[in-house]
């Protein structure tokens, strides 16, 4: 009988062996520790309500395994007659209030640290997108778009041709890292353009809504170097599983040269929209600026998704009036998932995807925009 | 009774044909139908399913486009919670509740006839939109603004369904509390109702209680997005987040209606074949009646990432982590009942302790994601997909199966063959948890819910979940040839059925006459 018993209990332990350990990096089983003081004390405290769960279902389900295996007919088992006992329904209701609340005073305190953003070193404001993220730094005016980067992209579609075990960092990488400094307090200002969006890095134990018409907080403070991935944990549309998050935390010297880059290459982007642009140039960075900025909806080849997204092959728009199409590209269309990118396009993006859409998939307008036209229609 | 009252009686049987189906008032005819009903979406939902767990076998899109996948999503939630576990349980209430309180019939039979004809044309309805320019809803079963108000043209014909089935659902629960609190036989005082009895007694008041809300915050989406209103819209003053408090003040209390009648059912079989009293009877009931009230109280904390004053978060913590209290006494007054009986191991029994074990599994995970600092970790990832799957699947269902297995021998007079049953048990058993147990892993290591593709670190995993779905559909097949088998013949069920058997239902002959009760019996 004592070896029956074992066996459960020794499943078990190898069960919760593999639970906590370490475990091999393509089979990790358990939270990640993190990179942060918040993130290590939510660890612990997963694993002190885990080992609580378990001892909890060791002792019942080891009463139950018992009770199947000494009280069953074939045993020759007379039931006995007790119904009720209120020494054991008293205690059993006692014995788990007591419990929760030695498990609620820690969460507690936690959660009250947790909700306390005043003092950050650096704010960054987060703008969901459908289906990207906008970032900028409150503080210095850096401001730029995150996106898949363009091997995940092409190596996800159906029938892509790619083995996406190939690609580093499947689905988990970005054209531009948000860069912040470690051992500084960070605070996130949090919101959406669109529909809501959930931002999550669990290497910080953070994650929050996105949510248009709000300004939600949160904040961190890392303590290693590295490189951090997340993805959005809000159903958002079509492409939710596409907008990841990439976090490059590095000293505080290389932060600070980083932002200077930032606010040259903004200026230098700045002036290039007053120069005359060739057709070829502009068709192609249009190509690729579509790729990032469109190619969601309206697709590679322009053909739209029928009855969701309209395709733009022969579309009104894009044959028509190029005041028109500018000023559908810069401010959208309300009532639809056409959004205004007047916002997050430059005058020369805006004018590379004009005059590429109006090109591209034997549109063959001819049409030329400039940089010069947009920045006259904002 | 006389001659002639007997001739009466034998006029009042089943219409000859397929309109017998069609205007019954007969409870069990229609208890059959809803059972049928549930059966086949159960199907339907578990082919969506095996969609999403095929597309999902390997990282990269393999077969369905991202905008698919998530209609699929969308529509498995909404069918398996409204058009299979909501309806086989009025089903079995339809079955059973007449017949275990002493009473002919239900209370209103014609209304009972229509709240089932309903729902049929409300999920026509709803799964016509899949071919609809723009394909159905795909915003997830919970709708939330502005993303469901980006749905096509399915929008008016979803939001038109659900509110079919809610007045469904609000009809079939009138008719319970009405059958309750006014056919019990004479002697059935209400702390002498079975447990079964008892749970659906509390879930129907649930049912309408909350049912009315989803259909205000559906209407108020619907008016959103046609008659220019903004109740969600920021830029016309309204609120997101507002949707989904109200939402989950609906959705919460759904839960606990999800799962109320199976811990009765649970609690109507383990004592049957521990052969031994249910321990602790009043205790169920006030638990039962706690986990009701609490429910209400604990909606926000499917929103502990909405960006909630802290006061907030730490309220719905609380409240949260409180429902463990009634739900571990059922745990226990559960284990109590087989302690020192004489435990028996036929299907009904071997599903009731399933349902015990990985019901507390997905508690034990409750447990965990009610703690609000990490929840944030869980919130949106595969750990709560591992979570609700587990109080949904071998929980909701597996009692619902035990139900099904313990009365089928009284409904049709016939032996199921226990054979078949015992193996539908261990590969449904075996195979649930290869499908649900690996979804904890990929939550925790940072997989969000409601992707169609995934980083390939959550390849393993994925693919081992896949397995186990497609165990699991299939083992489901064994159950319908079962219940065909055991509708067409089998040895012939004693009045008693089962040797521990208590309650009025085994009083009765097997399968029952038409009309249950034409006397009442009396309860001493």
């Amino acid at each position: 009988m004592k070896n029956i018993q074992r066996v459960p209990g020794a499943l078990l332990g190898a069960i919760l062996l593999v639970l906590s350990g370490s475990a091999l990096a393509d089979w990790q089983l358990n939270l990640t520790e993190g990179v942060t003081e918040i993130s290590r004390e939510v660890y612990d405290m997963h694993m002190m309500v885990l080992w609580i769960c378990v001892v909890i279902g060791v002792l019942v389900f080891g009463a139950m395994f018992y009770s199947i295996l000494k009280h069953r007919k074939s045993q020759g088992a007379v039931p006995a007659t007790f119904h009720e006992s209120m020494v054991a329904e008293v205690g059993w209701t006692v014995v788990p209030f007591v419990i929760l609340i030695v498990m609620a005073l820690p969460a507690a305190k936690a959660l009250i640290k947790m909700e306390d953003s005043s003092n950050s070193d650096i704010t960054i404001k987060v703008t969901g997108h459908q289906w990207k993220w906008e970032y900028e730094y409150v503080d210095s005016g850096v401001h730029f778009f995150s996106s898949l980067d363009t091997a995940s992209r092409e190596a996800g579609v159906k029938n892509s041709g790619v083995d996406v075990n190939s690609v580093e960092n499947y689905l988990l990488d970005v054209d531009n890292r948000i860069i912040v400094p470690v051992g500084k307090k960070i605070r996130f200002l949090l919101t959406s353009n669109d529909v809501i969006h959930a931002w999550w890095v669990p290497a910080f134990a953070i994650k929050k809504d996105a949510i248009p018409g709000y300004i939600n907080e949160m904040w961190t403070n890392i303590d290693e170097e590295g490189v951090y991935r997340g993805q959005c944990a809000e159903l958002c549309g079509k492409d939710h599983g596409y907008m990841p998050i990439v976090v490059e935390a590095v000293s505080e010297e290389r932060y600070n040269e980083w932002v200077g880059e930032q606010i040259a290459a903004a200026e230098a982007e700045a002036n290039s929209a007053d120069k005359k642009w060739a057709m070829d140039d502009l068709m192609a960075r249009g190509e690729s600026v579509y790729a990032t900025a469109c190619a969601a909806c309206h697709q590679a080849n322009g053909q739209g998704i029928p009855g969701v997204f309209p395709g733009l092959v022969d579309s009104p728009i894009a044959l028509g009036d190029v005041k028109a199409h500018i000023d559908i590209v810069l401010n959208g269309k309300a009532g639809t998932a056409m959004q205004a990118f007047g916002a997050q396009l430059s005058d020369v993006d805006a004018a590379a995807i004009v005059t590429y859409e109006r090109n591209a998939w034997g549109n063959d307008t001819g049409d030329v925009v400039q940089p010069s036209e947009i920045k006259e229609l904002r | 009774m006389n001659a002639a009252a007997t001739e009466a009686d034998h006029h009042h049987g089943p219409a000859p044909g397929l309109m017998r189906w069609v205007t019954t008032t007969n409870h069990k005819d229609i208890g059959t139908l809803y059972l049928w009903f549930s059966f086949i979406m159960f199907f339907i939902g578990g082919l969506m399913a095996l969609i999403i767990r095929s597309e999902l076998f390997q990282p990269g899109l393999t077969i369905v486009d991202p905008h698919f996948f998530n209609q699929m999503t969308t529509m498995h939630a909404l069918i398996m919670i409204f058009g299979v576990v909501m309806p086989a349980f009025v089903g079995l209430a339809n079955w059973m509740l007449p017949i275990m309180v002493g009473a002919p019939d239900m209370a209103l039979p014609r209304m009972n006839n229509w709240s089932f004809w309903i729902l049929p044309f409300g999920f026509g309805i709803m799964l016509s939109t899949l071919f609809m320019d723009g394909g159905g809803p795909a915003a997830g079963w919970t709708l939330y603004p502005p993303l469901s108000l980006q749905t096509g043209d399915a929008f008016p014909y979803l939001i038109f369904s659900i509110h079919m089935l809610g007045v469904s659902s609000i009809m079939g629960a009138i008719n319970i509390v009405a059958t309750i609190m006014n056919l019990r036989a004479p002697g059935m005082t209400f702390m002498k109702m079975p447990l079964f009895v008892w749970t659906w007694f509390i879930t129907a008041y649930l049912l309408i209680a909350v049912m009315p809300v989803l259909a205000g915050a559906v209407t108020m989406l619907l008016t959103d997005k046609f008659f220019g209103t903004s109740f969600f819209n920021a830029a016309g003053g309204g609120d997101p987040v507002m949707f989904q408090h109200i939402f989950w003040f609906f959705g919460h209390p759904e839960v606990y209606i999800l799962i109320l009648p199976s811990f009765g059912l649970v609690s109507e079989i383990i004592p049957t074949f521990s052969r031994k009293r249910l321990f602790g009877y009043s205790s169920m009931v006030y638990a039962t009646a706690s986990i009701a009230f609490l429910s209400f109280i604990v909606w926000a904390h499917h929103m502990f990432t909405v960006g909630m004053p802290l006061t907030g978060e730490l309220f719905f913590m609380f409240t949260t982590m409180l429902i463990a209290v009634p739900t571990g006494v059922k745990v226990f007054n559960w284990v109590s009942t087989m302690w020192r009986g004489a435990m028996t191991f036929e299907t009904p029994m071997l599903f009731a302790l399933g349902f015990v074990v990985m019901f507390t599994i997905g508690g034990f995970s409750g447990l965990m994601l009610a703690m609000t600092p990490i929840d944030f970790q869980y919130h949106d990832t595969y750990f709560v997909v591992a979570h609700f799957h587990y109080v949904l699947v071998p929980g909701a269902i597996f009692g619902i199966i035990a139900g099904v297995y313990y009365w089928l021998p009284k409904w049709t007079g016939n032996m199921y063959n226990e054979t078949l049953g015992k193996w539908h048990f261990w590969t449904s058993t075996v195979f649930v948890n290869i499908l649900f147990f690996p979804m904890h892993f990929v939550g925790l290591a940072g997989m969000p819910r409601r992707i169609p593709d995934y980083a390939v670190q959550f390849a393993d995993f994925n693919a081992i979940a896949t397995i186990g779905a497609f165990g699991f559909g299939f083992s489901q097949i064994l159950l319908l040839v079962l219940v065909i088998k055991c509708i067409r013949g089998g040895d012939k069920a004693t009045d008693q059925v089962w040797e521990g058997a208590q309650g009025l239902e085994w009083t009765l002959s097997s399968p029952p006459p038409y009309h249950s009760f034409s006397v009442q019996p009396v309860i001493k």
